[in-house]
C-alpha cells in the first residue's frame, strides 16, 4: 500500500512540475504569478485531444504537436494580454492575467462544452508488479515523459542561447536589455516553453484519468502553483522536487482524508507561504545560478 | 450649494422609494435587491482592496460565510433573522481576522494566491460538512424576516436592502475619510514608510480584514434570506474574480467607482441577455482591456465629470 501511494505520489507529482515549472519561469523572467497557466495547461489537455483525433492514436506524434500548439497560445496570451502592461505595476499584470484566465476557461467552456471527454488510448495498456504494487504502462509513459522533458528542459535554460538570455533576464531585467538581450524575444521565449511544458502535463493527465473537461485548469493551476513555491519560486529544480512532493504528499493525505484530497495541496501553500515563502531552497540563490 | 446638494439627495431618494410603486415586475425588482447587495459587498473588497490595497481573491469565502451563518442559526436554532444577521457579521469579522492574521507577512500576487487558497479550503468544508450543511445539496427554506407575523415581500425586502446599502455606502465614505481610512491608504501606498510614520500595520491591515468582513457577512446575510437557498457553488472563485472585476473596472481607491462597478457587471447579462453563456467571457475581456487601457477604472480622481467642475476649487481657481 505504502509503496503503492509513492508510486502514484511520484508519477502525479511529476506532473505537476512540469506545469509548476512555467510558472517558476515566467515569475523569474517577469515577477507576476501567470494566473492563466493553469488553464492554458487545461487548452493543453484538449489540443491533445484535437491532435489525437486527427492523426490518430500514436503518442510520439501526438506529444509534441500538442506542445507545439499550446506553446503558441502560451506566446499568444502573453502578446495580448501582457506585453502592453510591461511596465505596469506587478499588480495591474496580475489582474490582467486574472482576467485571461476567466477568458480561457470559458472559452473552453463555450467552443468545447462541459462534458467530459475521453482520451482516446494512446498505448496499449498492461500492468506490471512492482513487489505488491501495480503499475501500468500510462504511468510508466508519463514518469518517463515527465522526465525526459524536464532533462531537456535543464539542458535548454544551462547551456543554450536562450537559456542564457532567460537566467540573464531572471536575474537582472535592466542590465539584460542593456546587454542587448531583447525583452521580448526572452519572455516570448519563456512563454512558449512554460506553455509547451503545461501543454505535455495536459496531454499526460488526461492520458492517465482518461479524462479531459474544462474546468481541469483551475485546481491543478492552484497545485502546480503550491508546488513551485515548495521548491521557491524563480527556481527550476526547486519546482522539479516540490512537484514531485507535493504528489506524494498529496497521495498519503488523500489516503487518510479522501473528500479532503484538493484541500491538502491548499493547505500545504498557505502553509509553506507563511513559513517558508522563499521555499525549499531559497530560491534566490537558485535564481543566481539557474 | 449645500441646498442643491440636499435637493439632490432628496430627489435620489424619492426615487428609490417610489420604484415599487411605479415598477410592477418582479423581475426589475430582484435585479435591483442583487445591485444593492452586489453593492454593499463590493464596498467590503473596496475596503481590503481598493482602499488598503490587499489583494484578496478570497471574498465570496467572506460572503458565504455570512450567508451559512445566517441561514444556519436562523434553521438550526431558530435564532430571529435581525439576530443572526449580527452573528452573520460578527462570524464574518471573526473570520476576517482569523484570515488576516496569518497572511499578513505576504505581499501582492502571493496574498491574492493565499487568499483564493483560503476561500477554496472554505468551500471545501462546506462540501463535505455534511451534518451541519448537507454539503452540495445546500440549504434550502431559509426563512425570510417578519413583521407582524407576516413574512416580507418583495418590496418590502427592496426597502430593507436599499436602507441598508445606504448605511454602508455612508459608513464606506465616512471611514475613508476618517483617520482610519487614512492609515489604510497610507499602508497601500507604501507600508514601510506607514510603518516609520507610526502606524500600526499589523492592527490596521486586521482591521481592514474585519472591516470587509462584516461587510461582506451582511451581504451575505441577505442574500440567504433573499433568495432562501444557498450551496457551496454560490461562493466560488469566479464569484470572487467577478468582485476583483467590478472593484478594479469602477476604479478601485473610491468608494463610489467599485458600486458603478457592480451594477455594469449586474447589469451586464440582464440587459445582453442573448449573450446567453458569453457573459463571462465578455467580463474577462473587459478586465483585461481596462488593465491595459485605464488600469485606474472608470471612476478615477482624473475624470471630471461636467456636473462636478464647478464643485472643483483647483479648476473654479483658474478660472474654468
Amino acid at each position: 500500500m505504502f509503496l503503492q501511494q509513492l508510486i502514484n505520489g511520484i508519477m502525479l507529482g511529476s506532473v505537476y512540475a512540469l506545469i509548476a515549472l512555467g510558472y517558476s519561469m515566467v515569475y523569474g523572467v517577469m515577477k507576476f504569478i501567470n494566473f492563466a497557466h493553469g488553464d492554458v495547461y487545461m487548452w493543453g489537455a484538449f489540443f491533445g485531444l484535437l491532435v489525437a483525433r486527427y492523426t490518430g492514436p500514436h503518442f510520439i506524434v501526438v506529444l509534441p504537436l500538442t506542445m507545439l500548439l499550446t506553446g503558441l497560445l502560451g506566446m499568444a496570451v502573453e502578446r495580448v494580454a501582457y506585453r502592453p502592461l510591461r511596465q505596469a505595476p506587478r499588480l495591474v499584470v496580475t489582474t490582467s492575467a486574472i482576467g485571461m484566465s476567466i477568458i480561457l476557461s470559458n472559452l473552453a467552456l463555450l467552443l468545447i462544452g462541459s462534458e467530459t471527454f475521453p482520451l482516446p488510448k494512446l498505448l496499449s495498456e498492461r500492468t506490471y508488479h512492482i513487489g505488491n504494487a501495480l503499475i501500468n504502462t500510462t504511468q510508466i509513459l508519463v514518469l518517463a515523459t515527465a522526465l525526459v522533458l524536464m532533462a531537456a528542459l535543464s539542458w535548454f535554460v544551462n547551456h543554450s542561447r536562450y537559456g542564457k538570455a532567460i537566467r540573464a533576464a531572471s536575474e537582472d531585467r535592466e542590465t539584460a536589455g542593456l546587454m542587448g538581450i531583447s525583452m521580448d524575444q526572452v519572455v516570448s521565449v519563456t512563454f512558449f516553453v512554460g506553455s509547451a511544458l503545461a501543454g505535455a502535463a495536459g496531454l499526460l493527465v488526461g492520458m492517465y484519468y482518461d479524462a479531459v473537461y474544462s474546468t481541469m485548469g483551475f485546481t491543478a493551476g492552484l497545485k502546480a502553483f503550491t508546488a513551485a513555491i515548495i521548491g521557491g519560486i524563480g527556481s527550476i529544480p526547486g519546482a522539479m522536487i516540490g512537484g514531485v512532493l507535493l504528489g506524494v504528499v498529496e497521495n498519503f493525505g488523500a489516503s487518510v482524508m479522501s473528500s479532503y484530497r484538493d484541500g491538502i495541496a491548499f493547505a500545504v501553500l498557505i502553509l509553506v507561504l507563511l513559513f517558508k515563502p522563499g521555499g525549499l531552497f531559497n530560491a534566490y540563490i537558485y535564481q543566481k545560478r539557474v | 450649494m449645500r441646498g442643491a446638494k440636499l435637493l439632490q439627495y432628496l430627489i435620489l431618494g424619492l426615487i428609490l422609494v417610489a420604484v415599487p410603486l411605479v415598477v410592477r415586475s418582479a423581475y426589475v425588482m430582484q435585479i435591483l435587491i442583487m445591485l444593492a447587495i452586489y453593492g454593499i459587498l463590493v464596498l467590503g473588497l473596496e475596503i481590503i482592496l481598493g482602499q488598503t490595497g490587499l489583494f484578496s481573491l478570497g471574498h465570496a469565502a467572506f460572503y458565504g460565510m455570512g450567508a451559512y451563518t445566517s441561514a444556519l442559526l436562523a434553521l438550526r436554532l431558530g435564532w430571529p433573522i435581525w439576530l443572526a444577521m449580527i452573528g452573520a457579521i460578527v462570524t464574518s469579522a471573526l473570520f476576517g481576522a482569523a484570515l488576516g492574521f496569518p497572511v499578513l507577512r505576504l505581499r501582492g500576487d502571493y496574498l491574492a494566491i493565499a487568499t483564493l487558497g483560503f476561500g477554496e479550503i472554505f468551500r471545501m468544508v462546506m462540501n463535505n460538512w455534511n451534518s451541519l450543511t448537507r454539503g452540495p445539496m445546500g440549504l434550502p427554506g431559509i426563512p425570510r424576516p417578519q413583521l407582524f407575523g407576516r413574512p416580507f415581500d418583495r418590496t418590502m425586502y427592496y426597502y430593507m436592502v436599499v436602507i441598508f446599502f445606504f448605511i454602508a455606502l455612508f459608513l464606506a465614505f465616512h471611514l475613508c475619510r476618517s483617520f482610519l481610512g487614512r492609515a489604510f491608504r497610507a499602508i497601500r501606498d507604501d507600508d514601510d514608510v506607514a510603518e516609520f510614520m507610526g502606524i500600526n500595520i499589523t492592527k490596521y491591515k486586521i482591521l481592514s480584514f474585519m472591516i470587509g468582513g462584516i461587510f461582506a457577512g451582511l451581504a451575505g446575510s441577505l442574500l440567504a434570506h433573499y433568495i432562501t437557498f444557498i450551496s457551496p457553488d454560490t461562493f466560488t472563485y469566479v464569484d470572487s474574480e467577478m468582485l476583483l472585476a467590478m472593484v478594479f473596472l469602477g476604479g478601485a481607491g473610491t468608494v463610489i467607482g467599485p458600486v458603478i462597478g457592480a451594477v455594469i457587471l449586474v447589469l451586464f447579462p440582464e440587459i445582453f441577455q442573448f449573450l446567453v453563456q458569453w457573459d463571462m467571457l465578455v467580463i474577462g475581456v473587459i478586465m483585461v482591456l481596462v488593465m491595459i487601457y485605464r488600469p485606474q477604472g472608470i471612476w478615477a480622481e482624473d475624470i471630471r465629470w461636467p456636473w462636478a467642475r464647478k464643485a472643483d476649487p483647483a479648476l473654479a481657481a483658474q478660472g474654468k
